[in-house]
């Protein structure tokens, strides 16, 4: 930012000078924003993070290994067990595709690199291009040379972005942000120029985007929303009816091609914007038309009944097909950014996921540093000089902060319009005061009678506010102190986004890393020595049960079938597996043996006070499963009579006899001296006879107990139940071996 | 229907309209009714003629050579949805794909006469007419790949 300086000086001033000093600095932003990203590789090791990218990795693996067709064709039998997935008709393929290309690309160019090595460093490298990509859109909203390259060191390092694009996250959004600005940048070019090639561009990437991820939802829904408001401002022209049709015909067929899209862009109430907004502007056009071709009087008799008649039966039309069922109404996961208490109520499925959460304040600060105050003053100026990109911007921040307020996860939608506006306050203002000319008083003055005179002619297009006269500042002094003071909060920003990036965003899930008294890291490796000890010591398809949250990451490091993964499609499976979890061992010794389950896996942070572990995931397994079987599992029975969920003495007699409660503190009193057991998570004593589980046999623990792997047991060989055959083993006396043999019944053949 | 504001405009009286304008306010409220709905009719049959008559003079050879075109697909586009609502729609990709491939085809070729159109130069200082034409090819090479590979 500070090389700008020079710039400005006479001498300095030729073209290919700036050219060259703004490649340098893009190609500098390009490697802070890769070598920011590289904190987790380098201080653990460059691995797969969290639980979604598991399944990308191995998606991505198979596709590198198998070929393009059988990828796109590929039926997963190793998940969701007795179901098992169709992959190719249910996953965005963009990611696995563009890093199999990039992978063969490579070997093509006799540079073999390890698939990992690919995934893992996706993310870094196209922050790269992100950051080019938002330099671009910005240099398309203003004239400021400053602006494109300001937005640009700010979205290669705003902590917002950087959480989902640390290496190792190996997800969707790491490439689709890159998508989502270039798509937008496409999109104010084809708006500007009218031009049926940029619409077609823009349409391939938002293609692109749409076989990318799932959150292509959100420029189907901006675009007709800037079109629509950019109509509603008596903004028409013949340039957006080319671009906006051009992109709309071409990015729809484009978008259907992906089969996990399919007929949806045409169905779904999500599409249906952009589809109105289609069929308005053939409208609009054909009205414009008219409107050359008669005199106005007529015109005016047109355009009403044109118009009436059209809305009317266009809004029929769509209330109709809604209600008839031919237009599916809003999806779940859409419909709760609405009505945000709707997914509580009715999906707990998607209400126990903790990004789906409404954001807090200081997460706006924290992603955003000074950026979330620039952010207003930088749609302000855009309302100062309102062209059709400004609009947009305008439409964009309003809608993407009204998301990002509803859910966590979509901060991620909302850091780029954050740096493209923020950039163009602070560029603007930079631009003010950095300029080394001190204006003329004697112009000066001119120019304010100038403006005095005029202000009543009128003549300025911008807000009443905005048409002051233009004077320079006079003192450097004054612009000493700005400029210094800007520079200060671009550098806070800079040490800011670093401290977040290292201290907040790098950490990969897999592996725990503490602290040792002395500063030395201590690293809890326990997930990966489970996994490694169920690839290692179980049949080829032994199938593992788990909640939810860790399917994916037992198919990819354990390479073992599972019942229930992160792709939560099947909520009825779910339950189920919450049901097993939550209910006595004989109810849920049947439904394992149906579903024919080897091992059973639960987490447990007791002993390392690991707090996100299955006993505190516990309630969500309930609920989900109260959703499906009400009479069998209530929610209610966990708690005490006072309404507490405990795990001690007290807990409550269903709490007790749950498999969960009894997997989690198995033998879990012996670790410790009698009367001494506690719970580091939930900070409650335990009480020192532990849990009996007379269906499962423990199979393994890791190291810190994190995880524990249990072997369901096979059916008894004389045909006891397992409760019997259990209590004998143990020698226990068989209850008082009274003589009245009890109300036996008859046997029935 | 027209509003009060335009009455005092010098321009555009056309014989008809401006008797219905006049006649319309000093009738009495029977006679209103039918009067307007008649100077109704005549009010519309004049905005169609002359939007027949303007189109005729004004447009171009090569223009009207594009909307013979777009007639033709606005044609094709209307047997196929009629053929969808008669018969069902079975294989829904490929209805999309030819009705799709239609209304593309349509809109593109608008914009290719939008572009063209002497009257919009201002509206496109960058696109020339032969521009306009290879992006108008070029869009519908990669609209008809994609309707192709979608229809199966």
């Amino acid at each position: 930012m500070t090389t700008e300086v020079p710039l400005r000086q006479d001498g300095f001033n030729s073209s290919s000078t700036r050219t060259l000093l703004r490649v340098i600095i893009l190609c500098l932003i390009a490697g802070a924003a890769i070598s920011s990203r590289l904190f987790s590789v380098i201080r653990f090791e460059s691995i797969i993070h969290e639980f979604d990218p598991w399944f990308n990795f191995r998606a991505t693996k198979y596709l590198a290994s198998n070929g393009f067709y059988k990828f796109w064709d590929w039926f997963d039998d190793r998940t969701w067990h007795p179901l098992g997935r169709v992959t190719g008709g249910t996953l965005y393929p963009g990611l696995m595709v563009t890093s199999g290309v990039i992978y063969h690309a490579l070997r093509a160019l006799t540079v073999p690199v390890d698939i990992r090595n690919i995934c893992v460093l996706l993310a870094p490298a196209f922050s790269g291009l992100t950051a080019y990509a938002t330099y671009l859109l910005t240099n398309e909203m203003t004239t400021s040379p400053s602006a494109g390259l300001l937005a640009a060191a700010f979205m290669g390092i705003a902590p917002g972005y950087i959480s989902r694009s640390v290496a190792g996250s190996y997800d969707n959004e790491a490439i689709a942000i890159f998508l989502l600005v270039f798509t937008f940048y496409l999109w104010i070019k084809a708006l500007k120029l009218g031009s049926m090639l940029w619409g077609a561009s823009c349409a391939l990437f938002y293609g692109y985007m749409v076989a990318s991820w799932g959150g292509y939802a959100f420029i189907t829904c901006l675009l007709p929303l800037h079109a629509l408001v950019l109509i509603c401002m008596g903004r028409y022209s013949t340039r957006l009816y080319v671009s906006y049709t051009t992109w709309y015909a071409l990015g729809t067929i484009a978008s259907m091609q992906i089969p996990f899209v399919g007929f949806l862009p045409v169905k779904t109430s999500e599409h249906m914007p952009a589809l109105g907004i289609f069929g308005f502007l053939q409208l609009i056009a054909f009205i414009n038309y008219v409107r050359s071709a008669i005199p106005s009087r007529q015109f005016q008799t047109f355009l009403a009944t044109i118009l009436i008649a059209t809305f009317g039966i266009g809004l029929i039309a769509l209330v109709a097909l809604t209600s008839f069922g031919y237009v599916a109404p809003w999806s779940g996961r859409f419909y709760s950014l609405w009505d945000t208490g709707y997914a509580k109520i009715h999906i707990p499925i998607i209400a126990s996921v903790s990004e789906h959460q409404p954001t807090a304040w200081p997460a706006f600060f924290f992603d955003l540093s000074f950026l979330i105050w620039l952010f207003p003053a930088g749609v302000y100026m855009c309302f100062q000089e309102l062209r059709d990109e400004h609009v947009f911007i305008v439409v964009y921040s309003l809608f993407a902060s009204y998301f990002a307020g509803v859910m966590v996860r979509l901060m991620l939608t909302l850091t780029p319009i954050v740096c493209v506006a923020s950039a163009i306050a602070l560029s603007s203002m930079l631009d003010l005061y950095v300029s080394a000319k001190t204006p003329d008083p004697k112009e000066v003055e001119r120019i304010v009678a100038d403006a005095a005179s005029k202000k009543p002619s009128k003549a300025t297009t911008g807000l009443r506010g905005s048409d002051k006269p233009k004077i320079g500042i006079f003192h450097s002094s004054s612009k000493f102190i700005v400029v210094a003071s800007a520079i200060v909060y671009l550098l806070m920003f800079v040490t800011h986004c670093t401290w977040v990036t290292s201290n907040a965003y790098s950490s990969p899930s897999v592996v725990l890393a503490s602290r040792m008294p002395d500063g030395s890291q201590h690293i809890i490796d326990d997930y990966r020595e489970a996994y490694q000890w169920l690839r290692q010591n179980t049949k080829e398809d032994a199938k593992i049960m788990s909640w939810w949250d860790y399917g994916y990451q037992i198919g990819g490091m354990a390479d073992r079938p599972t019942l229930v993964d992160n792709n939560t499609w099947n909520n009825t499976h779910i339950a189920t597996v919450g049901k097993a979890m939550s209910s006595r061992e004989e109810v849920s010794y049947p439904i394992m043996r149906q579903h024919e389950v080897d091992y059973v896996l639960v987490v447990f942070g007791g002993l390392l006070g690991y707090s996100g572990d299955d006993i505190n995931k516990f309630l969500w397994m309930v609920r989900i499963a109260e959703g499906i079987w009400p009479d069998e599992v209530k929610e209610r029975d966990f708690f005490t009579s006072r309404g507490e969920y405990k795990v001690d003495g007290d807990a409550t007699e269903t709490m007790k006899n749950s498999l969960m409660y009894k997997m989690s503190y198995y033998n879990y009193h012996s670790l410790f001296p009698p009367g001494q057991a506690t719970d580091r998570v939930r900070n409650s004593r335990l009480p020192d006879q532990g849990p009996v589980l007379n269906t499962l046999d423990e199979a393994f623990t890791s190291e810190n107990w994190i995880i524990r792997i249990y072997k369901v047991k096979d059916l008894d060989n004389v045909g006891r139940d397992h409760a019997a055959a259990a209590a004998f083993e143990r020698g226990q006396k068989k209850r008082k071996t009274n003589k009245n043999k009890g109300a036996r019944v008859l046997r029935v053949d | 229907m027209a509003p009060k504001k335009n009455r005092d405009r010098p321009l555009t009286p056309t014989p008809a309209l401006a008797a219905h304008q006049d006649a319309a306010p000093a009738a009495a409220p029977l006679a209103a009714k039918s009067s307007a709905t008649k100077s109704g009719r005549a009010n519309w049959d004049d905005v169609l003629l002359n939007i027949y008559q303007y189109y005729m003079k004004e447009t171009p050879q090569r223009t009207k050579l594009i909307d013979a075109f777009l007639l033709f697909l606005v044609a094709a586009g209307g047997l196929q949805f009629l053929y969808c609502i008669l018969a069902g729609n079975y294989p829904f990709n490929a209805f999309l794909a030819g009705f799709g491939a239609t209304v593309g085809q349509f809109v593109l070729t608008v914009s290719l006469r939008i572009q063209t159109t002497a009257a919009n130069k201002s509206d496109f200082p960058s696109i020339s007419p032969e521009r306009a034409f290879a992006d108008f090819v070029v869009c519908s090479l990669i609209l008809h790949f994609f309707c192709v590979n979608f229809i199966n």
